[in-house]
């Protein structure tokens, strides 16, 4: 089982590789942090906070964005691509189970995204670290920000995986991965401001509104991350407006969303028929 | 012996059309079994049944002792698809040695594998360079790895030149003289005819004719036909002589039934006299396929 998991993940590696997504990922992740970090070095005083600090709450607005993008982008093809290549027969022919497969594929993918995230992270911090020594203390911001990026892009590279064994054909897969990214990070985000200045604080806005937050793992990641820094104040938005939701909820909603999404992932690649 | 591959029965629809109705046929140990039939016919419907692809809608199939798709049927099925396909990023080496990984072999083996099939030279360098015949190759060299019980081929010799088809055929040859079970749809037919023990037409979703090519050239009862070269001048004797014989360009055709073939034979040695040569042509395997693929209809 092992042996074929690592198999999986070996070959997905060198494709990737030779897609050259191994560099899109670093130089994505690497050039938005410095631009960022350029950027959110300006209110520091104001807060007290230490440079790094600030620079992980910059970080984490950008991730929210950029980390499921990413995912998306390297998972939308993983069965649709297979299928439209006409390798997947071949494949499901082989003494390998289907979440095997999958797993592999999770496995390289994520290894990817890690190299990328310690990339841009690492780059951003750097220079934190270099301006201001004492931005040292913000280390452990930095590393749950890793970390629970990481654990964001296991989440949509699953659903990623889901869309892609739904679509079938590449460009459906596209469409849908888009269409789901916008959704989940943007159009979420306004619905759910749009509802509570509706709501001008009634129960939506305190019974509805948490859960609709921890639903979404965007979101959930985005609360956890600010409500761990105390750096919430950089951050404007549904981070600010949130401050009331207990931190182990965010957690849990960051933990439980990449097994779910991994078992929607292989219930859905389980129903493709080659 | 037991058979390696059984099926009873299997019907499978597609949205209300027929892709198989009610076929049964079995391959045992050791056995090459060709299937041939029209584009349309079900063959490759029939093979991914085998292989679990797609599921039956009704009949029983029995793949090593083990339901199809079953991990124990896929870990002894090896399986090669018409138009075999693999990821261009890749090299072969590269995909050959995944292959030998999924199915619990050491991937250091993989080099001599593509040897064997004449892509040693090619091995280091991208599937996206290949010809189609080279990616054929790749295909069958995965079809290979470790030991088959099964083998479950999707017309494998499709873009392969003669050469490389009579090495493909001796691979075949020795796989099933090691007790693997074979079974290869092909849409050519002299090549089938030469390297298979059993045939098996299938025609619109059914079984129409199954057998050796000489059992099934006694079911179709087909015409022999006899070319006789005449000497000089004598050729009007042997259309007065034969009654069913008429003239061609310079040679005299005469065609009976197999069973008259020796009566006919015998009238012809009559006049060796008058005869500078004769041909008989038996039916070929071509019109044998037609005759039975025709009978349903098309």
């Amino acid at each position: 089982m092992i042996a074929r998991i690592l198999a999986t993940a070996i070959i997905e590696l060198h494709i990737a590789r030779r897609n050259l997504w191994v560099v899109i990922a670093v130089g994505l992740m690497v050039v938005f942090s410095l631009v960022l970090s350029a950027v959110g070095s300006a209110p520091i005083g104001e807060l007290g906070a230490d440079r790094l600090s600030v620079t992980v709450a910059s970080l984490t607005s950008l991730s929210v964005y950029l980390v499921p993008l990413v995912a998306l982008l390297m998972s939308f093809d993983a069965v649709a691509g297979e299928a439209e290549r006409g390798t997947l027969p071949l494949l499901l022919t082989y003494p390998v189970a289907r979440w095997e497969v999958l797993a592999g594929k999770l496995l390289a993918h994520c290894a990817i995204l890690i190299i990328a995230l310690v990339a841009g992270y690492g780059a951003a911090a750097a220079i934190a670290i270099v301006n201001d020594p004492a931005a040292l203390s913000g280390i452990g911001a930095l590393w749950r920000l890793t970390w629970t990026s990481s654990l964001l892009g296991a989440t949509f590279l699953g659903i990623g995986y889901a869309l892609s064994s739904l679509a079938r054909r590449t460009s459906g897969a596209a469409g849908l991965a888009i269409g789901l990214w916008l959704g989940s990070v943007v159009l979420y985000d306004l619905a759910l401001l749009a509802a509570v200045v509706a709501d001008n604080g009634g129960s939506f806005t305190k019974n509805v509104f948490p859960a609709a937050l921890l639903a979404n793992p965007a979101d959930a990641f985005r609360l956890f991350n600010l409500t761990a820094s105390q750096a919430g104040g950089v951050a404007a938005g549904i981070g600010g407006a949130a401050g009331t939701i207990p931190q182990w909820q965010s957690l849990m909603s960051i933990l439980l969303w990449p097994v779910f999404a991994l078992w929607l992932a292989s219930a859905a690649f389980r129903k493709v028929e080659p | 012996m037991t058979s390696t591959l059984t099926i009873s029965n299997l019907t499978k629809d597609f949205g209300g059309v027929k892709a198989l109705s009610e076929v049964s046929m079995h391959v045992a140990p050791g056995e090459r079994v060709a299937l041939l039939g029209h584009n349309g016919a079900g063959k490759s419907t029939m093979m991914k049944v085998i292989l679990g692809l797609v599921a039956a809608d009704s009949g029983e199939i029995s793949v090593c002792g083990a339901a199809p798709g079953d991990a124990d049927a896929r870990s002894k099925v090896a399986y090669l698809p018409e138009n075999a396909m693999f990821h261009s990023a890749l090299t072969g080496l590269e995909q050959i040695s995944y292959y030998m990984r999924l199915r619990g072999e050491d991937s250091v083996g993989a080099m001599a594998l593509l040897d064997k099939v004449g892509l040693g030279a090619a091995a280091k360098r991208r599937i996206g360079t290949y010809s189609k015949g080279m990616r054929q190759r790749v295909g069958l060299a995965q079809a290979l790895i470790g030991h088959p019980r099964l083998l479950v081929l999707d017309e494998p010799t499709s873009g392969l030149d003669p050469v490389s088809r009579r090495d493909f055929y001796e691979l075949l040859d020795a796989l099933a003289a090691e007790g693997a079970a074979i079974l290869l749809s092909s849409h050519a037919l002299t090549e089938v005819e030469a390297r298979t023990d059993r045939l098996l037409i299938l025609s619109r979703g059914r079984m129409v004719a199954e057998g050796s090519l000489a059992e099934l050239r006694r079911d179709a009862a087909l015409p022999v036909a006899m070319h006789i070269t005449a000497i000089n001048g004598y050729d009007a004797d042997i259309l007065a002589a034969i009654p069913n014989a008429i003239r061609v360009n310079d040679a005299v055709h005469v065609t009976c039934s197999q069973d008259e073939k020796l009566a006919t034979l015998a009238q012809v040695a009559a006049m060796k006299g008058k005869i500078a040569d004769i041909e008989v042509i038996p039916p070929s395997l071509e019109d044998i396929y037609s005759h039975f693929s025709r009978r349903d209809g098309q």
